[in-house]
């Protein structure tokens, strides 16, 4: 059953990450692959503050703004050297992977033994209870922040930007303002995600990012086909529906592993996950069809 | 009210503007023809500040537009220029009119006082029972109605219209084409429309020719 718990912890532990996701793809109608490389520097950020004892105050916003900083790198290369996403994405996530081996210093470096956000609230005797509140206190207020922006003017013009960029543009949108600001507020949530990963699994590691972002399309893309089926509309529901994605992600994670798949195999069965989710809004069209 | 003088663009070596030279005032309906390739969409893109002139000069209002930043540009379309297409690029998560409160919202207008003006407009162009539709239920007309609807929505200077009717059945096209002549009666809006249909050429208080880059007849 822990064994269960332990994946929900890590589904919501990635909550940010899903919804950085999730506002990429609101913003470009595209992943933006820079996620993979600022996730790492989330966590390689935290582990340099705990190991040199850093209040959590101060290390939680640095982490923040470190993932800004890769989103607005990506940002500049794509607006203005017109470089498209997917290959700025991947350019910066490239560049990270030696920024952060160099920050850390070593490719792996355990925190078991510092204090970490999930210890240092003691509401319930175990761990796991903590760890369960503070994850969804965090949860909770991100979800309330997303709303908010999404329904501000400014977060309305953003999601029209993903629909139609160019009629945008001739509405007088700087669309070019919305994609760097877009950019730096996902990334930004995507590192706190990897910071919550490491304090939470006890270590940070250089190649921790490789293919999270595709793990949170897929919940994206999950929760796109709930939302589509539910006629979901409010933007709050939504976020949960994003966010349970992610939730149901981890538990087929888990149970594939409890049916004795070899570890190996963990990110082709993601792969296949993801495929899945993908092909369920054509699978509706075919069901309409015939 | 829009001045141009002496505009060039080129994309690589092709010119595709060699010097236009054009006037509009004020409440006109001025309708620019031409064979296409001949530069009309490059003309209204650069009148409309989505693209920039490589020399010449626009003034919209009394603006040089060629004087203005990023952000001061963002701000100019959205105040002063209204655009409609051949397609209507409506947004299609939002119902009619949101879309056309869109630009009142990009300019951090009330809502309430906007969606008054959007309702208001939309009963203008009788489209008002459509309101809360999505893009996808609307008619071919009822759509660019909404299309017009919200260009109009800033109260611009100058609507600027790029084959407005050219995905419209001739009965739709004359509707809408009658409705241009009522805004400008109405509310002596100004507007300069691209446009391949004879009869919209006709009705209309100017038309200009565009053959090469040039204005050949005014
Ligand atoms: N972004 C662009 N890049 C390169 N060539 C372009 C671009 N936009 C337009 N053109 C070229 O400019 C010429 C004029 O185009 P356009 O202004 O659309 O003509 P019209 O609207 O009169 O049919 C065409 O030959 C077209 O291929
Ligand atoms: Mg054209």
């Amino acid at each position: 059953m822990s064994f269960y718990l332990a994946a929900v912890l890590q589904a919501l532990c990635l909550g940010p990450l899903v919804l950085g996701v999730y506002l990429t793809m609101k913003v470009f109608r595209f992943p933006d692959i820079t996620a993979d490389g600022s996730y790492t520097l989330g966590a390689v950020v935290t582990a340099i503050g705990l190991v040199n004892g850093w209040s959590l105050w101060w290390c939680i916003p640095l982490v923040v703004l470190s993932g800004a900083i890769a989103g607005i790198c990506s940002a500049w290369i794509h607006n203005r050297i017109k470089v498209n996403l997917l290959l700025a994405g991947i350019l910066v996530m490239t560049a990270l992977y030696s920024v952060n081996l160099s920050i850390l210093g070593r490719s792996n470096v355990p925190l078991l033994q510092y204090g970490t956000l999930f210890n240092w609230l003691t509401v319930f005797r175990t761990s796991d209870s903590n760890t369960l509140i503070i994850v969804t206190c965090i949860l909770c207020l991100l979800i309330s922040f997303m709303t908010y922006l999404l329904r501000t003017d400014f977060g309305l013009a953003m999601r029209a930007t993903g629909d139609n960029e160019q009629m945008l543009r001739a509405l007088g949108v700087n669309t070019a303002r919305m994609k760097w600001i877009g950019l730096a507020i996902a990334n930004g949530l995507v590192a706190l995600s990897g910071s919550l990963i490491a304090q939470f699994q006890g270590f940070a590691d250089v190649n921790m990012g490789i293919g999270v972002m595709i793990t949170g399309l897929g919940s994206v893309m999950i929760a796109e086909s709930v939302v589509l089926l539910f006629g979901i509309k409010r933007i709050a529901f939504v976020l949960l529906a994003v966010i349970s994605g992610m939730v149901l992600f981890q538990l087929i994670l888990a149970f594939s592993l409890s049916l004795g798949i070899n570890p190996v195999m963990l990110k082709l069965v993601t792969a296949l996950i993801v495929l899945l989710a993908v092909s369920i809004p054509q699978l509706r069209v075919y069901g309409k069809r015939f | 009210m829009l001045s141009v003088k002496g505009l060039h663009k080129s994309y690589g070596k092709l010119e595709i503007l060699k010097g236009v030279d054009f006037e509009v005032k004020q409440g006109e309906i001025v309708s620019i023809v031409g064979a296409s390739g001949a530069g009309k969409s490059t003309l209204l893109h650069i009148i409309g500040a989505l693209d920039k002139a490589d020399a010449g000069k626009v003034v919209v209002n009394g603006k040089d537009i060629h004087r203005m930043d990023a952000k001061e540009l963002s701000d100019f379309r959205n105040k002063h220029i209204g655009f409609i297409f051949q397609f209507h690029h409506l947004l299609p998560e939002f119902t009619a009119v949101e879309n056309v409160c869109m630009p009142a919202f990009i300019a951090g207008k009330s809502k309430k006082e906007t969606e008054v003006r959007a309702m208001e407009l939309l009963t203008l162009l009788g489209v008002e029972q459509r309101a809360s539709h999505k893009p996808e239920a609307l008619s071919g007309g009822e759509q660019q109605r909404v299309a017009i609807a919200r260009a109009l929505m800033n109260n611009p200077a100058i609507v600027l219209a790029d084959e407005p009717s050219g995905n419209l059945d001739s009965e739709n096209a004359a509707a809408l084409h009658q409705l241009f002549v009522d805004l400008r009666d109405k509310l002596h809006q100004t507007f300069v429309i691209v446009t391949h249909n004879e009869e919209l050429a006709r009705i209309s208080d100017r038309t200009v020719l565009m053959k090469d880059g040039l204005i050949v007849l005014d």
